[in-house]
């Protein structure tokens, strides 16, 4: 079985290496991702203006586009996905806004597609138990905190990722690699990146509190769902450092290097390269490279 | 039922003929026992006859209430003394002796068939007080043309002939010649084997409030009033206009918790009912001005029956606008009326101009418990409620064997928790009554 | 043809000012058989209603209508008044010409006067065809079940056994008292909850008019108001209880030690137990699911231990009969289940707890005598956090309503602890402080000046276990600011729910329950009281939630009402109900599945449903459902109904 896939800009360009591991596991795990052909931005922003509706223009366009090809949408980005999901949403509940885009679109697309994050297709479709039974290099308990960002769970109703409270998907993901989830309480709190324009130390400051609350859980290393989360708590590290003298740091990976470590990926192709905390170290320690 | 053996009496006096009253008086006079239901005012109904719709349900009240009244003015094991008090009360459980003052109607009611002619002619009007003032009554009077029993009584400190010796309409007018003018206050002699008391509540005079203007601004109205403006049988016939100039508002104000939850000025407990009927009257408001903003003023929103908080969340969603806070000055402006207040949430402060401001006064005991209180040898607390004798276990009950309790007069209550403490108190009766059998 | 009455009232003028009530009285007199009309202005008044006793005399009448209000006004009246004149009260019909007629019409008089004459014409056309009929005299069992044995249900049974009547009160667990015997101290006396409940629980087990069933549940029940035949199911207790004196020696060596629900498990109990220590009846219990006896036959301790030889392994469930002719429905509350409470930790975190463990934790004689210490490690708690509607008032998520009493005991709960920890600091999270009762608001007030209790309006947003303490993150919504409280102990206010099995109850008592699983009253605020079905009656927190004071009114009405419906030697029944016409009738059972009321019921001899006459309410329901038309409605036959509508079209 293989997948529609939509890449986005951010793993299409600067985050290249978050794609290409997913591309290669999916081949490993049985199935390949096919992209879209002609694909567009999504927008990055799902519009909080209800009587604007060409915000929303993308987003339909890709959904449509994607009908034609088949019945199932996936995305690794959390921002797109978000947008798309809801997008669809939307356009399946609200008949009036439908008409009016598809009569802009000149297209007639009814919100029929299914949108999977590539965590829900490893879980829905492919079986966390089957990824169990492939991993070559089980993570040997790593202690690794999940952090969901806010991105792919909220708003819950239209999301309908996990429980909007307490998720377990990402933890059973991990769990199937081997490595030994860590709960923590900021693993649904925001991670202020939207801020790392226009006010980057309330970024730095969320960056720490989640950080801090991980590593006191006794995190290793904090996985994330979404490039622009594991871009800042990775990056600002050495902004926190200046500002909180008793911060350690800690890789933060996103959670398909991690798949491709245990799937026995060569570690070069992992673009570790890119991280700014090097894991490297932490993974010969656990004996994983 | 009457007397047993041993001298106990069956039979009971119900003082205070609103919904308390009326639910236990039937309840005990189904339970085959006589009831003596005394009521101050010419007929019965209560306060509840004043109100529009009640919530949660927004029912008509006097649809729920009239099927009742009829009920009981029907029930041939009631008998009603309206327009009396009760001026004596000796013995004990069992066998009270009470006195009962008739008031002089000035009417003959044996003769009077209720047909309502001498209201019509009666030229002497003035505001009548059933509507808060806002509507005009006559000097010969039923409380409404739905009143058990239907009978009229002359006020004589409106009628032409007790002021000036003149006019004497109604007697001419009167096709059954039921006018007395020469009639006196009775005394009559009951004798019962329980009481309840059940003579509800008043709310605080809005004169007692400074800062909202001491009553002197006419747009300034308690919750009663706004029942009356509301009701298809006040004033306005159920249209919402103000007092002051009769236009329909466009903005009001409600403000809770005026007078109760204040313990250094007035009252320091809650009042219960207010919540409730502020969101009631914001929704029935927004139902008949569709344009219309209402703003309300709160504490806490207290809104714990069945169906309530429900209820509160549906008005939310109807667009009535709720401010946590509270008001520290109302005055006038121009036409309109100044609010002053915070808004708690978001530590601003908020001024409204508003055309009507609906102030939910405090419900307190009415003044004559205490000397009732008295007659009975039952204690009441700080504020003027009759206390029972335990909190809990005994809610209906007093100190005293043989005397209970229904309804706001013990404390504030809403409708149903009032109709539930009356059958309480009638269930008391028949316990007692039966002990003795 | 008979000779008929039209009697039109002018309501004052509620009527007379809209229609033109002397052409209608005019026009009315014109037809045939009506040999009197009249209209006059009160027609309930005294006089009124003598008019129409003359005229049935003089012109002897032989069916009335009066056009006036609506019949569930003054029907009583005016068929009382025919009666006294010697009239059959069935031959008097209403014509609704005030709601129906003049209210909605006001300003169209013509039309509405016309509107007035055609509602009179087709109640004259019920009245042509209406039967004589007396109304249906049933005999009643003066004896009452009372399901639930806590407060409310002692409450009304004791009530009811003082008015002289037989209770049978029957209680799910092992002993009376229900969830007040869990309490510590009650607001807002702060008087200790147990000592006036042993009170009354004594007074109960000795009355001699209350027949106690413990380990019982309501099996079955058939009949109707007056006429109910119930199975009560009484379960085993592996103890004859009228041998067990209370010693307590079998607790004293039984080796099973498991989690107290009693005590929301922060205690221990044995397998054979009672069910908290000063229960009434002071009785034990062998939990079988517990005992080792019913594992493996390992242990008879117990047995051999009794000096009473009161254990009893080999004791069968009973089944036992019983007629009544009313019953109340007692059944109180459980709280919201913690397994679907996960955002709060609780289930998880040791050091979270509800209010009701927290107020065993209060009790002299709970798992901790009395004393706070969380649950985790034994310490006294240093910094408290209670957070008030735990899944009330969350119509997202959880329970939509308030569950009215954990503003104030959380209150007291607050200041209990503050007591006896006077260097703690205990806060609580509320939404709205709602303390409607009488001495509520006081008692907060104290809480919050006196006891230092701070007060955060506010919803918590996450709560977890972080350097050994409970850590709370929530919102101060009247700074607009973030809090975190690193607690040692935090204790939830959870919704109160209806317990469970209250459904089933319903069901088989036809009575009705809402979304939520409370029972439904006949009328939210007239009729709190009685269920919508006849001789049931609902008291405390099944209805809704209520605090005990409520519970106890609530409960002391249900007697009330039960005493005056039992008061006489017969209940009379309207004789307006369905009939069968048996030569149509095919039996083919429609209307028995339709009816709401069990009224229908087949008679498979004689291959015909049959109507039975108590329980019929006169709906119509199966008379709309008979395909043959083989059943009719006394005095609402169809050839009447559609010669009513025939005057309309």
């Amino acid at each position: 079985m293989n997948y529609l896939y939509f890449p986005g800009c951010t793993l299409y360009t600067k985050a290249k290496n978050f794609d290409q591991t997913a591309r290669n596991c999916s081949l490993l795990l049985g199935f390949e991702l096919i992209e879209l052909p002609n694909w567009t931005c999504c927008g990055a922003t799902f519009p909080l203006a209800t009587d604007n509706l060409m915000a929303l223009l993308p987003p339909a366009r890709i959904l449509a586009r994607a009908k034609e090809q088949g019945e199932i949408l996936t995305t690794l980005c959390a921002i797109c996905f978000n947008v798309i999901k809801r997008t669809n949403h939307l356009l399946q509940r609200d008949g009036e806004k439908r008409e009016k885009i598809n009569e802009f679109m000149e297209m007639n697309y009814l919100g029929d597609l299914k949108v999977l994050h590539y965590l829900e297709i490893l879980k829905q479709e492919i079986g966390f138990s089957t990824i169990k039974d492939k991993v070559k290099k089980p993570l040997n308990e790593l202690q690794a905190a999940p952090y969901y960002g806010c991105m792919l769970l909220r708003p819950f109703e239209e999301m309908g990722f996990d429980d909007k409270e307490r998720p377990t998907l990402f933890e059973e993901f991990l769990e199937s690699l081997g490595a030994k989830p860590v709960d923590f309480p900021y693993k649904i709190e925001c991670c202020g990146s939207f801020q790392s324009v226009g006010s980057p130390e309330v970024a730095t400051e969320c960056a720490y509190r989640i950080l801090t609350s991980a590593m006191k859980q006794g995190a290793e290393v904090v996985v994330s769902t979404c490039p622009l989360c594991t871009f800042n708590l990775d990056q600002k590290q050495s902004d926190i450092l200046k500002a909180h003298l008793d911060f350690k740091t800690i890789p933060v990976l996103y959670f398909t290097q991690l798949l491709g470590v245990a799937m026995g990926l060569d570690p070069r192709t992992l673009g570790f390269e890119q991280n700014a905390v090097d894991p490297i170290p932490l993974l010969k320690r656990k004996g994983l490279v | 039922m009457g007397s047993s053996g041993n001298g106990f009496i069956k039979k009971a006096m119900v003082i205070g003929g609103g919904i308390a009253g009326i639910t236990a008086s039937i309840d005990i006079g189904n339970a085959g026992y006589n009831v003596l239901l005394v009521e101050k005012l010419p007929s019965i109904g209560g306060r509840m006859l004043q109100l529009s719709e009640t919530f949660p349900t927004l029912d008509c009240a006097q649809c729920t209430l009239t099927p009742k009244t009829v009920e009981t003015g029907q029930h041939p094991r009631i008998q009603l003394h309206t327009y009396s008090e009760v001026v004596r009360v000796e013995g004990q459980a069992g066998n009270f002796i009470v006195q009962i003052r008739k008031k002089a109607s000035y009417v003959d009611w044996e003769k009077c068939t209720g047909c309502g002619l001498c209201q019509q002619k009666c030229p002497s009007k003035y505001p009548s007080e059933f509507d808060r003032g806002m509507g005009l009554g006559k000097a010969i009077y039923t409380l409404s043309p739905q009143a058990v029993p239907n009978k009229p009584v002359i006020n004589t400190s409106h009628c032409r002939y007790f002021l000036e010796k003149k006019c004497r309409v109604c007697e001419k007018i009167c096709p059954v010649g039921a006018i007395n003018y020469q009639q006196e206050d009775r005394i009559i002699e009951e004798k019962v084997g329980a009481i309840i008391v059940a003579t509800g509540f008043d709310l605080m005079p809005i004169e007692r409030f400074g800062e909202y203007g001491y009553g002197e601004i006419p747009d300034v109205i308690d919750g009663l009033s706004f029942e009356r403006l509301n009701s298809a049988s006040g004033p306005t016939n159920g249209e919402i206009r103000r007092p002051s100039d009769g236009k329909v508002p466009k903005e009001v104000v409600f403000i809770q918790c005026t007078g109760s939850r204040d313990p250094e000025r007035y009252m320091p407990y809650c009042s219960r009912v207010c919540c409730m009927y502020t969101a009631k009257h914001a929704r029935l408001y927004k139902h008949k001005v569709h344009e219309g903003q209402v703003y309300i003023f709160y504490m806490d929103i207290r809104s714990t029956g069945k169906g309530y908080e429900e209820f509160i969340q549906q008005t939310m969603e109807e667009g009535i606008l709720y401010l946590r806070g509270r008001v520290s000055r109302i005055f006038r402006d121009g036409e309109k009326i100044a609010v002053w207040g915070v808004d708690t949430l978001t530590g601003k402060k908020v001024e409204v101009l508003a055309d009507l401001v609906v102030l939910a006064t405090a419900i307190i005991p009415h003044q004559e418990v205490k000397a009732l209180a008295q007659i009975l040898g039952i204690p009441i607390d700080l504020y003027g409620f009759l206390t029972e004798a335990d909190r809990k276990l005994k809610p209906v009950e007093t100190n005293r064997e043989g005397i209970y309790l229904a309804g706001c007069v013990q404390g504030p209550k809403d409708i149903a928790d009032t109709v539930a403490h009356a059958n309480a108190a009638a269930s008391k009766v028949q316990s007692l009554f039966a002990r003795y059998s | 043809m008979r000779r008929l009455g039209v009697f039109i009232c002018h309501c004052g003028v509620n009527i007379a000012g809209t229609v033109d009530v002397k052409k209608v009285a005019e026009e009315i007199g014109k037809i045939e058989d009506v040999c009197h009309s009249i209209d006059y202005i009160y027609m309930c008044s005294e006089p009124g209603q003598q008019l129409i006793r003359e005229a049935i005399q003089e012109k002897q009448l032989e069916g009335v209508v009066v056009a006036c209000c609506s019949p569930s006004m003054h029907e009583n009246t005016f068929r009382k008044a025919v009666k006294t004149a010697g009239m059959n009260p069935y031959l008097c019909e209403i014509a609704n010409i005030r709601e129906q007629c003049s209210w909605v019409h006001q300003k169209e008089k013509e039309e509405a006067t016309r509107k007035a004459m055609e509602i009179i014409q087709a109640t004259l056309e019920k009245v042509r065809r209406n039967e004589e009929l007396e109304p249906l005299a049933m005999s009643i069992n003066r004896n009452v079940l009372v399901i639930g044995g806590g407060i409310a249900g002692m409450t009304a049974s004791l009530d009811l056994a003082q008015g002289g009547y037989e209770v049978f009160l029957v209680e799910k667990g092992p002993a009376l008292g229900g969830h007040m015997a869990q309490l510590s101290k009650t607001f807002p006396d702060l008087s200790p909850a147990f000592p006036n409940l042993l009170a009354k629980a004594l007074e109960i087990v000795s009355h001699p008019k209350i027949e106690l069933f413990c380990c019982s549940e309501l099996e079955e029940v058939k009949g109707y108001v007056g006429n109910f035949e119930i199975i009560i199911h009484k379960k085993a207790t592996y103890v004859d209880w009228t041998r067990c004196n209370g010693c307590a020696r079998c607790i004293e060596v039984c080796p099973v030690e498991y989690p107290s629900s009693f005590d929301r498990e922060l205690g221990m109990r044995k397998a054979v137990d009672f069910l908290y220590p000063n229960c009434v009846p002071k009785r034990v219990k062998v939990t079988p699911t517990q005992c080792r006896y019913f594992q493996d036959r390992s242990c008879r301790k117990c047995e051999e231990v009794c000096p009473e030889k009161a254990i009893q392994f080999d004791q069968k469930d009973e089944r036992i009969h019983r007629k009544v002719g009313a019953i109340v429905i007692a059944t109180g509350f459980d709280l919201f289940p913690k397994e679907r409470l996960g955002e709060y930790g609780y289930g998880e975190i040791p050091d979270v707890i509800d209010g009701l463990a927290f107020e065993r934790m209060l009790s002299p004689d709970g798992p901790t005598r009395g004393k706070i210490l969380r649950p985790s490690d034994g310490r006294v708690p240093k910094e408290m956090v209670f957070i008030q509607c735990v899944a009330s008032r969350d119509p997202d998520r959880y329970m939509p309503y308030c569950s009215r009493i954990c503003c104030m005991y959380t209150a007291k709960q607050a200041k209990m602890y503050k007591e006896q920890v006077p260097d703690g600091q205990p806060y609580v999270f509320y939404m709205d402080i709602r303390s409607d009762g009488k001495g509520y608001e006081e008692f907060l007030q104290k809480t919050i000046e006196e006891n230092g209790v701070l007060y955060l309006r506010g919803r918590v947003s996450r709560v977890f276990q972080e350097d050994g303490k409970v850590k709370v993150w929530g919102v101060d919504t009247l700074t607009g600011k973030g809090i975190e409280i690193g607690a040692d102990l935090v204790v939830l206010a959870t919704a109160i729910i209806p317990s469970e099995g209250v459904k089933e109850l319903a069901a088989k008592l036809r009575a009705t329950v809402d979304k939520h699983g409370f029972l439904t009253e006949a009328h939210i605020k007239l009729y709190p009281v009685e269920s919508s079905t006849k001789g049931i009656y609902l008291a405390g927190c099944g209805q809704s939630p209520k605090d005990i004071t409520d519970t106890v009114s609530q409960a002391s009405a249900t007697a009330g009402k039960i005493q005056a419906l039992l008061s006489t030697d017969k209940l009379f029944q309207d004789p307006l109900i369905a009939y069968v016409d048996e030569t149509v009738c095919s039996g083919c059972g429609i209307c028995v599945e339709i009816c709401p009321y069990e009224a229908r019921e087949m008679d498979y001899r004689r291959g015909i449903s049959i109507v039975h006459v108590a329980l019929c309410q006169g709906c119509g329901a199966c008379i709309a459902s008979c395909p043959n038309f083989a059943c009719e409605l006394r005095n609402s036959s169809s050839v009447q109904t559609l010669r009513m509508v025939d005057t309309f079209i």
